[in-house]
């Protein structure tokens, strides 16, 4: 529904009222703004010297990598949580028992329980039971163990949102069930769900945050240690603050991009949004997703 | 038909383009660039001034410090994000510090040269594993030596003696012990060690408690309390981020040592290290290295303190 | 298993914590994604854009990140909060804008007819929100709502950071206690999955019951 039809082409007097509400809107906005930029200045935050260290070549050097670890780690992460999450959801549509029980045990509990406490219990519990990692691979992993959960419910989803007149084809055919998935209801899930997929990435990138207490030197960290140098605690947060918006949104618009060339009548097959089937990919966006599962009652189309 | 196969080039194109990262990223990882987590996360400096300590002419039978000879450098774990004793510089990515100066003065007295050192970061929650895994061959990260600690690790030293402290406004000079604390304001964190210290020694205190000492230290700029206490070092590195404001009054009422972390067990190279630590007191290294760093904020250099050559 | 049954209160006080972190926040988070959600269909274009800044600023930013820049920068400017207000404004800032999203899209997901039969009747804009639209939105937007609370528990971890003693921050306080990690990061997890896993099949109900019959 297009937002328009809740309200008439404005008249005469409505369109006066806009003109009110936007004056004290954008009033309220402006206000809040220019109340920060006194506090900021009256507390020398705004101070040319506090914002020096972003010239710095050399900083800025230090804070790229910072970046390019938190990218190297989301990239490994991702690409692992992906191969893994596909498994998962195949098995959890097997046709053996003990199979669809396990995966569904492995994704319920790992949805249930916070990424961080993983991390801590991998980077700080794990070595004092012997486990010797170098600290980048002990966020792959936790990363990994969470966010493969989170793929194979979108996958899952994917495959079971398509129409069951796929996979009964495929079995009139002859095909088995490791064929059916391969040739006839994967292509078509993952094409269907690249966005979620895309905006999932962009909540594992985020979370790869996280790796400051370990400490891997991702972007955070990086960003702190600047601010601790440089005197700029403040503006080295701002600046980090950026920087993880500036490479998410262009990964945010990419993903809408995909949607977009989805919604093209070429690809109508997959046009019904199958997002609305699971909540968790709705919610997916916060860094985590919900263990609540509506698709598993749902049948197959 | 046709759009379709447009679209499956497109799908197909992604593949390739994750793909290709993903290959990158492999390649990435696998050259060290000295920016990644490993053990080379970035090397030593120059010592600003010269120390005076000297190769050690033989070395005692020890497996530590043969591993550490045959590698030809010492694998140090030391903290990145910790003022004057262990800060990272973004501009070059060398760790300063009180702690890394010590470990130069070891790398001095193994190799005859102070950047023989690779910096792994170690946090609180880190440093025993580390040792105890080998992935160091010494921690020095403001690590305070204790009964329950030494059950998993030995400690050379202690090379400092860290303590709770009162930080003031520069231009305060009432206040110069605990006992003047009575009656004033004084900020501390809600809960913690410091604040159950400060009750006992300064009853009459006005305790102000708060969750960070961040955020004690603005209150103290902005004059609502009249002075914050913990532990020294932890208000040094406040000072170090307002050096124009506030500043130590430098006398500590508890004390903690600080000791260097070592693998349980191995007797002769404990030995050595505090054979070195007890060399630098002497020659003057120690103080030197003090005033280079912690000595830019704290007030005075303290006296050097007693080795504890305990016995397991 | 001693470590877990000697500490219990160390626990319930951590679980405790993350509990009225979750409430307090998740108001917080209503509040916020109704004015969100309102700004970003109401007429007047500079509150739609005012909208979509929030909303995008907060969703690609990592929760640390503002947490971090709440706790350790404001105080910068002289605006100080406990910990404990901290969290809850971030958390709930942060979950608002997925509050919001979630209530646009329930919106939209009510069909055009409803919106064009109560325009026809003569609602305003407000009116026909009020009564015909939202009503039918909240109603699609349960479970994702539901979806964001369960997160939302799992997300106040990120207030041990920053030093609040909720429940992940004190499995971390008795890890370095104690060299046996597997029973207290277990605990924590059983405590975790007590929370989130009745709150999955509380929203499965209540979608049931809400559900449109369409």
């Amino acid at each position: 529904m297009s937002a328009t039809v809740l309200y008439d082409e404005p008249g005469p007097r409505a369109r006066i009222w806009i003109a009110a509400a936007t004056v004290v809107g954008v009033g309220l906005v402006g206000l809040a703004v220019a109340v920060a930029v006194v506090r900021l200045a009256g507390h020398h935050q705004l101070d040319r010297a506090r914002w020096t260290f972003v010239t710095d070549p050399a900083i800025l050097r230090f804070l790229a990598f910072g970046l390019l670890n938190t990218l190297k780690v989301a990239a490994v992460a991702g690409a692992l949580s992906l191969a893994i999450g596909c498994l998962l959801a195949i098995c959890r549509l097997a046709p053996v028992a003990a199979l669809r029980g396990a995966a569904a045990t492995y994704t319920h509990f790992w949805l249930a329980i916070p990424v961080l406490l993983l991390i801590y219990f991998i980077g700080f519990g794990l070595p004092t039971l012997g486990v010797d990692l170098p600290v980048f691979w002990f966020l792959v992993l936790g990363l990994t163990l969470y966010n493969s959960a989170v793929f194979a419910e979108i996958f899952r989803t994917g495959i079971v949102s398509l129409h069951s007149g796929q996979r009964e084809a495929a079995e009139a055919l002859g095909l088995g069930f490791w064929q059916t998935m391969q040739l006839v209801l994967l292509p078509q899930a993952v094409r269907r769900m690249v966005p979620s997929l895309v905006s999932q990435f962009v909540v594992l990138l985020k979370d790869s945050s996280l790796g400051f207490v370990l400490p891997y030197e991702e972007l955070l960290h990086r960003g702190q240690i600047t601010g601790q140098y440089a005197q700029s605690v403040l503006q080295a947060y701002v600046v980090v603050a950026v920087v993880y918006v500036a490479v998410n949104a262009s990964l945010s618009y990419l993903a809408r991009r995909l949607e977009a060339r989805q919604r093209r009548p070429g690809a109508r097959v997959a046009a019904e949004a199958p997002t609305a089937l699971n909540p968790l990919i709705v919610g997916a966006g916060l860094a985590g997703a919900a263990v609540i599962g509506v698709g598993t009652d749902a049948p197959a189309g | 038909m046709f759009r379709r196969s447009r679209l499956s080039a497109r799908l197909s194109s992604v593949t390739v383009g994750l793909a290709a990262a993903l290959a990158l990223t492999l390649a990435a990882c696998g050259d060290d660039d000295g920016s990644g987590p490993g053990p080379a996360a970035a090397s030593g400096a120059t010592p600003a001034g010269g120390y005076k300590l000297t190769q050690a002419t033989d070395f005692p039978a020890s497996p530590t410090l043969d591993k550490i000879r045959q590698r030809g450098e010492i694998i140090v774990g030391t903290k990145f994000d910790q003022p004057l004793f262990g800060l990272q510089n973004p501009t070059n990515d060398k760790i300063e510090g009180f702690d890394t100066e010590i470990a130069r003065l070891l790398s001095i007295r193994i190799f005859g040269s102070p950047d023989k050192i690779q910096f792994l970061q170690t946090v609180s929650k880190n440093r025993e594993p580390f040792i105890q895994q080998g992935k160091v061959d010494i921690v020095i990260a403001t690590y305070t030596i204790n009964d329950a600690r030494k059950k998993l690790v030995d400690f050379a030293g202690p090379y400092y003696t860290a303590g709770q402290d009162i930080m003031v406004k520069s231009d305060n000079t009432a206040i110069r012990g605990v006992a003047d604390l009575n009656g004033k304001k004084v900020c501390t964190v809600e809960g913690s060690t410091s604040e159950k210290n400060l009750r006992e020694k300064a009853p009459t205190a006005d305790v102000v408690l708060v969750d960070t000492y961040s955020s004690c230290a603005e209150q103290l700029i902005d004059g609502r309390v009249e002075a914050v206490t913990t532990d020294n070092v932890v208000l040094l590195g406040l000072i170090s981020q307002h050096k124009d404001d506030l500043k130590l009054v430098g006398t500590t009422f508890t004390t903690e040592p600080y000791g260097i972390g070592l693998t349980k067990g191995d007797d002769a190279f404990r030995t050595f290290v505090n054979d070195t630590l007890e060399e630098a007191y002497q020659n003057g290294d120690w103080a030197k290295a003090f005033q280079s760093t912690v000595g830019k904020v704290a007030p005075t250099v303290p006296t050097t303190p007693t080795i504890d050559r305990y016995t397991a | 298993m001693n470590v877990v049954l000697d500490n219990l209160d160390v626990f319930g006080s951590g679980l405790w914590t993350t509990l009225k972190l979750t409430a307090l926040s998740f108001l917080l988070a209503l509040g916020v994604g109704v004015v969100v959600a309102t700004a970003r269909v109401c007429p007047a274009a500079p509150l739609r854009a005012a909208g979509l800044a929030y909303v995008e600023t907060v969703r690609n930013t990592p929760p640390l990140v503002l947490l971090f820049l709440f706790v350790y920068g404001l105080p910068k400017t002289g605006v100080r909060y406990s910990l404990f207000v901290s969290a809850v404004l971030v958390l709930g800032g942060y979950t608002g804008a997925f509050v919001a999203e979630a209530l646009r899209s329930g919106i939209n997901a009510v069909p055009i007819g409803q919106a064009e039969a109560a325009r026809s009747l003569g609602l305003t804009f407000t009116k026909t929100l009020r009564y015909v639209v939202l009503p039918q939105a909240f109603r699609t937007v349960v479970p994702p709502l539901g979806a964001l609370l369960s997160a939302l528990v799992r997300n106040t971890s990120l207030a041990a950071p920053i030093g609040l003693l909720e429940l992940t921050a004190r499995a971390g306080q008795l890890n370095t206690s104690d060299p046996n990690p597997i029973w207290i990061y277990l605990a924590a997890a059983v405590a975790y999955m007590v929370v989130t896993l009745p709150l999955g099949a509380v929203t499965r109900l209540v979608e049931r019951r809400v559900a449109v019959a369409r």
